[in-house]
């Protein structure tokens, strides 16, 4: 008896799992990089991911696979999804630019996206947001606000979105305070909160009084309450840190564009490209200015925010040098999008050199 | 370069590590591997964390910490000294455990804030001059920590426990003749190893971040097991250790914010190399000093 219930139940659950295999709905996943309640980063990229689940309720399944690190286990993990039924896969981490182009391969009916790289393939989109124009603002902000004319830059990897993030942030400091420094930490990863609060410990030591962050966690902002200073926020508005120290932040909006590609999946439209989107699409968002940010310096920051927004203003405009001193853009020049995705120089006026 | 801060903060970076590695030299004198220091350590990182926020006091958050962890590692005491499980395996579950555990308790800890813990005003000595700031003006943890060093090692050396736990850790069962209980021994140090683990574990999260953030002691708890090898299972040894590591770490940090020449890959792999320079030399003059019975199981009727 007993045993003849078992089979029955076994033979109902069979029949079910069939009948949801019947449904076949699209199955979407997730890879981040980080745990998705760092605060920053991957956080932002899993409400995007749950913003567009809502978007599309049952029409989908999402699935999501958190901190993972970059290289060989990414493989894996990716190889794991794409035979799970996976349909749609977005890598959100730099570091999973090769994974995903190797497993993009072994998986042609599979499609990829990828986040912040540059390298695409038939089934394999790179989309990106120009974190570069929040850089702007943010940094000018960073100059205006530092009294010590010394400003500190945490760096995860030497890669060209967090150069072009440094760029950026010098050019429009030295545009609020002509006097200003910018010295660099590179600590070799995306998420150490421990690691991140001792570099931020050191550029204070150092003299540093706002301090810029490139790295997923809000230990950065964390060291700036207890010690004093100014920090923004970095992919996420990191509003727990209002209105001091944090007194404006970079967010990253990837719900529409998560809810654009899926729709591309239901549709049968979807196709390969590599896009680029910034503030005027909506992709790279500020943070509301806080503090003691005096109110000039705000209607500034907020201009700036509205002139690259409609095209009027380019971060990267000439006249400008690269680091040793040779010319790079002429006077009313801007960079082409070739040279920003593979930037591998500092402007000139900054300190050190950039690692391998 | 600051001397003062410099040395200030390589005091707040080393602790954590300098906790959690003499409660694991303990362990380990006693005869036991025990791998999981990382998920004892976010356990209390995130314990503490919890209390101190809703108590307001971050002592009784470091307290709790300590019991937190000490409890969490009772399990792997339970599991490797009385049903003999494989010590390897199951030190790394307890990794696992505790990654996993942290997450699920932290959750609505993110972005929350917590109390901070006051530095200490110690009369005449906080006034010197130079020394004063550098040495002096810590909270009482990093001074709770050094006092530890400073009893491990004279407990180790002239107390009869010492000795016995001693005994246990090289030959279990000559221990076992004489009369001593072993295992009950083991249990205890296993225990003293989650809680010192526990209090390392909540200084990330309440003094040197100050926050929690899940997966935040980022490997601190590995460090910790390299620096007591690297001690050569001495408790001075594990001081050096830990300050050696917490204040190259600090030091590259520096000196890339002071922009010094030097390239940064040599910097950042510095405390990794200096660690593997010592090891070897340490090696070399052939005075390991693992305890004899060190992973291995011990069963009364074996």
């Amino acid at each position: 008896m007993k045993r003849r219930t078992l089979l029955a139940s076994a033979a109902l659950s069979l029949a079910l799992s069939g009948a949801a295999f019947a449904q076949d709905v699209p199955k979407i996943g997730f890879v981040y990089v980080g745990p998705v309640n760092d605060g920053g980063w991957s956080q932002h990229h899993h409400e995007s991911a749950m913003q567009m689940k809502e978007h599309f309720g049952d029409q989908i399944e999402l699935v999501e696979q958190e901190s993972v690190p970059e290289g060989a286990d990414a493989e894996r993990v990716l190889t794991q999804m794409a035979l799970s039924g996976a349909d749609l896969i977005f890598t959100t981490s730099f570091g999973y630019m090769d994974p995903t182009i190797a497993v993009a391969e072994k998986f042609p009916d599979v499609k990829f996206e990828h986040a912040t790289g540059y390298k695409t393939a038939e089934n394999v989109s790179a989309y990106s947001a120009r974190f570069y124009e929040g850089r702007a603002i943010t940094g000018f902000l960073a100059g205006a606000m530092t009294e010590t004319n010394k400003i500190g830059y945490i760096g995860s990897f030497p890669i060209p979105e967090v150069i072009r993030g440094i760029n950026s942030s010098f050019i429009h400091a030295q545009k609020a305070n002509p006097d200003v420094e910018l010295s660099v930490v590179w600590i070799s990863s995306w998420f150490d909160p421990a690691k991140e609060a001792d570099a931020t410990q050191a550029l204070l030591d150092q003299g540093a009084d706002v301090v810029l962050a490139h790295t997923d966690s809000t230990a950065p902002l964390s060291v700036l309450e207890k010690a004093g200073g100014f920090g923004f926020g970095q992919a996420a508005d990191m509003a727990d840190y209002k209105p001091e120290p944090r007194i404006s932040s970079i967010i990253d909006d990837w719900a529409p564009y998560y809810i654009d590609r899926v729709q591309a999946i239901l549709d049968g439209t979807w196709e390969s490209h590599n896009v680029w989107q910034g503030i005027g699409d909506g992709m790279v968002g500020i943070g509301e200015i806080t503090g003691p940010v005096p109110e000039e310096v705000k209607a500034e920051a907020l201009q700036m925010k509205e002139d690259i927004a409609n095209g009027d203003y380019h971060p990267f405009t000439g006249p400008l040098n690269k680091q040793d001193g040779s010319a790079w853009l002429a006077e009313g020049e801007v960079a082409d999008d070739g040279t920003l995705a593979g930037m591998d120089f500092y402007v000139e006026g900054l300190t050190g050199d950039i690692p391998n | 370069m600051d001397p003062v801060l410099l040395v200030a903060s390589i005091m707040v970076s080393a602790t954590p590590i300098l906790l959690a590695a003499i409660g694991e030299m303990v362990v380990e004198k006693s005869g036991v591997l025990n791998l999981g220091v990382e998920g004892m350590m976010i356990t209390g990182a995130v314990v503490g964390f919890a209390v101190a926020v809703g108590s307001g006091s971050p002592l009784l958050g470091f307290a709790l910490a300590a019991v937190a962890s000490a409890a969490l590692s009772l399990s792997f005491g339970l599991l490797t000294q009385f049903l003999l499980s494989n010590q390897v395996a199951t030190g790394l579950g307890l990794t696992l455990v505790g990654l996993g555990l942290s997450a699920l308790i932290g959750a609505s800890y993110e972005g929350v804030k917590a109390p901070s813990l006051p530095k200490l005003d110690i009369p005449v000595l906080g006034d010197l001059p130079v020394v004063g700031r550098m040495l002096f003006s810590h909270d009482i943890m990093v001074y709770f920590s050094l006092a530890l060093v400073v009893g491990v090692w004279a407990f180790l050396k002239y107390t009869r426990a010492g000795l016995i736990l001693r005994a246990v850790g090289e030959s279990h069962d000559s221990a076992h003749a004489l009369g001593y209980k072993v295992v009950r021994l083991r249990l205890a140090a296993i225990c003293f190893g989650g809680a010192c683990a526990g209090l390392g574990g909540a200084y990330v999260s309440l003094v040197r971040v100050p926050q929690w953030t899940e997966g935040m002691t980022a490997g601190a708890g590995w460090i910790a097991l390299a620096i007591v090898v690297f001690a050569g299972w001495r408790a001075w040894g594990v001081l050096v250790g830990a300050y050696l590591f917490g204040g190259v770490t600090v030091l590259q940090l520096n000196l890339q914010a002071a922009g010094t020449t030097v390239p940064v890959e040599l910097l950042s792999m510095s405390p990794y190399v200096v660690t593997i320079v010592v090891l070897v030399i340490i090696s070399a003059r052939g005075a390991a000093g693992a305890p004899a019975s060190l992973g291995r199981p011990f069963h009364a009727s074996t």
